[in-house]
């Protein structure tokens, strides 16, 4: 049985990565498994400059999901490179870097530095729904994803995945704009931009009014932008939103996903991504796969 | 180092109404538990509702590897754990935090706590009791209906207040006040809260007014427990006005030295 996939040039023992943010620099969830059952490990959102986020508070509960509204803190790429990317090495799985930034120029100056550590890919963030300044404003528009994807790709010899938003009319045409900048793949969907009010103080609860949505709530939409992309560009897909089990990564692999990744399922399990992985292999097993690879996009449409 | 467990639940008491103490079987966690720390519960193998919940450690039987808390039935989570009966097994992480109760410099504690912020304050007070420090304990509830384990803080404390807001059980006013006065003829080394948020400024803004040394107990909302997240995130005291930095209460608390955090 075989569940080495070969994503953008990455070569991994299994599909299954953990999302950034969800997974932070792998510490804390070393104290459960050891991190090389994973096929790779995204970080948390990582900056040029450290960034101390946004007002509490920043999470909350919704129906079978949650919002967050953390606002990309994190150390900055300097302490990353001198304290967790050594601890991350130790582990046999690739390491990715999500890099995110305020300006195109930010974007560049990172991936220069990104592009001489010893990390084994760039996922670059153009899609959070939580700060001001860049982000998911250049991630809404063809055109701002495939500038920004082509000026990093310059200076960039790494593979780079470029995250979507979710939070546009056609997400294909975003995906389109990232294949044409030059990007080796994409992933999908990063939260949906939501809100929920406390009806008794009359308030939204995050202090920042709107969050992400994350969690299973948001799955169904996942999968179907997932199929919407794949039918849109030939570079290979890694696919997110809500998955909690085996059986959910499947869905998204035959939606057209090579790879896919745990979430906010990361935080009611600190296993979900092992049963992830056996969840997987139970399914091939179950139904006389060979090879992972043979299930890639193939949902029959009716 | 924090540990998941399927913990059997062994002993289940409502202590007052909607209130509920229990007891679970989870030994690996009794061991490396501290006052301060706290669990995260999953109440449920499906999705809905979501998240664990946070609940502060209240006892810890380290001879039976039994640990004890107590939660309020206030939303959906809480009252189907409110649900569960003597055998069945809870998803549990802990422990959690590593921002817990210091005493080892000190010798006369003042432990004050108000409602249902006043069980973590239980094992602090019993450890620091059973290392032969003096523990004078200030309690606070809402009025005679809402008071609880009295007797049980009476065992473990040298001197115990309860005061009700509008004097229907013992003592009038806010704990705090009770507090306050005494301090005027008694020297404390060191003042321990937790509780409502109110309550926790108050003490803060007396312990650093008069410089005393002071742990305050926080409470926010939390993704992960596990600091993972960045969720839980509470101002740090020194931060510049125009660009706040935060600790996280899971994990750098939820016990904070008092002059450390802004709340």
């Amino acid at each position: 049985m075989n569940t080495k996939v070969n994503f953008a040039g990455i070569e991994m023992k299994n599909p299954v990565t953990v999302a950034s943010g969800t997974f932070g620099y792998g510490r804390e969830y070393a104290d459960f498994f050891d991190l090389g059952k994973l096929g790779a490990i995204i970080t948390k959102g990582t900056s040029l400059k450290p960034r101390n986020g946004n007002k509490p508070s920043r999470v909350c509960e919704t129906p079978s999901g949650m919002l967050n509204s953390i606002g990309l803190q994190n150390p900055g790429v300097e302490y990353f490179a001198n304290n967790d990317l050594p601890f991350l090495r130790k582990f046999d799985t690739k390491i990715i870097v999500n890099a995110c930034g305020s300006s195109v120029d930010e974007y560049v100056e990172l991936c220069k530095i990104l592009n001489n550590m010893d990390i084994d890919g760039v996922e670059l963030n153009v899609s959070c729904p939580n700060v001001k300044e860049g982000c998911m404003a250049f991630g809404s528009t063809y055109e701002g994803v495939k500038k920004v994807t082509s000026e990093v790709k310059k200076v960039l010899d790494k593979p780079l995945i470029v995250k979507l938003t979710p939070n546009v009319t056609d997400i294909a045409s975003i995906a389109k704009g990232a294949e044409e900048g030059g990007a080796d793949a994409v992933s999908l969907i990063n939260t949906l931009l939501a809100m929920k009010i406390d009806i008794y103080k009359r308030k939204p609860v995050l202090a920042n009014n709107t969050g992400g949505l994350s969690g299973p709530a948001i799955r169904p939409v996942a999968v179907r932008m997932v199929y919407q992309v794949a039918q849109a560009v030939n570079i290979p897909i890694m696919g997110l939103g809500g998955i909690v089990s085996g059986e959910d990564a499947i869905e998204f692999m035959l939606a057209g996903a090579t790879t896919v990744s745990i979430g906010a399922g990361n935080f009611i399990d600190p296993y979900a991504s092992v049963k992830t992985v056996e969840g997987i292999e139970e399914y091939m097993r179950k139904c006389h796969i060979e090879d992972i690879n043979e299930i890639i996009g193939k949902v029959e449409m009716n | 180092m924090p540990k998941q467990v399927l913990a059997k639940l062994v002993q289940k008491e409502e202590i007052i109404e909607g209130i509920y103490k229990f007891s679970v079987k989870a030994s690996e966690i009794v061991e490396d538990a501290k006052p301060g720390n706290f669990i995260e519960i999953r109440v449920t193998d499906q999705v809905e509702p979501f998240l664990r919940r946070p609940i502060s450690i209240y006892n810890l039987d380290r001879k039976n590897g039994i640990l004890e808390f107590i939660f309020q039935v206030k939303g959906k989570g809480t009252q189907i754990l409110s649900r569960k009966e003597i055998g069945d097994k809870i998803d549990v992480i802990g422990p959690l935090g590593y921002g817990t109760f210091k005493t080892d410099k000190y010798q006369k504690l003042a432990v004050i706590g108000g409602g249902i912020g006043i069980f973590p304050l239980y094992e602090l007070s019993k450890e620091a009791k059973a290392n032969k420090k003096e523990v004078s304990c200030y309690l606070g509830f809402r009025n005679q209906d809402f008071v609880m384990l009295e007797k049980e803080f009476k065992e473990v404390t040298d001197k115990l207040i309860i005061t009700t807001d509008d004097g229907s059980y013992q003592n009038k006013g806010f704990a705090i006040d009770y507090l306050m006065e005494d301090m005027k003829k008694e020297q404390y080394d060191c003042i321990y809260a937790c509780g409502p948020l109110p309550m926790l400024k108050a003490v803060q803004k007396y312990a650093l007014e008069n410089n005393i040394e002071c742990q305050i107990s926080l409470e926010e909302k939390m993704g992960c427990g596990l600091g993972v997240c960045l969720g839980c995130a509470v101002k740090t005291a020194k931060s510049p006005k125009d660009a706040p930095e935060y600790f996280h209460v899971c994990k750098g608390g939820p016990v904070f030295n008092a002059r450390d955090v802004e709340i």
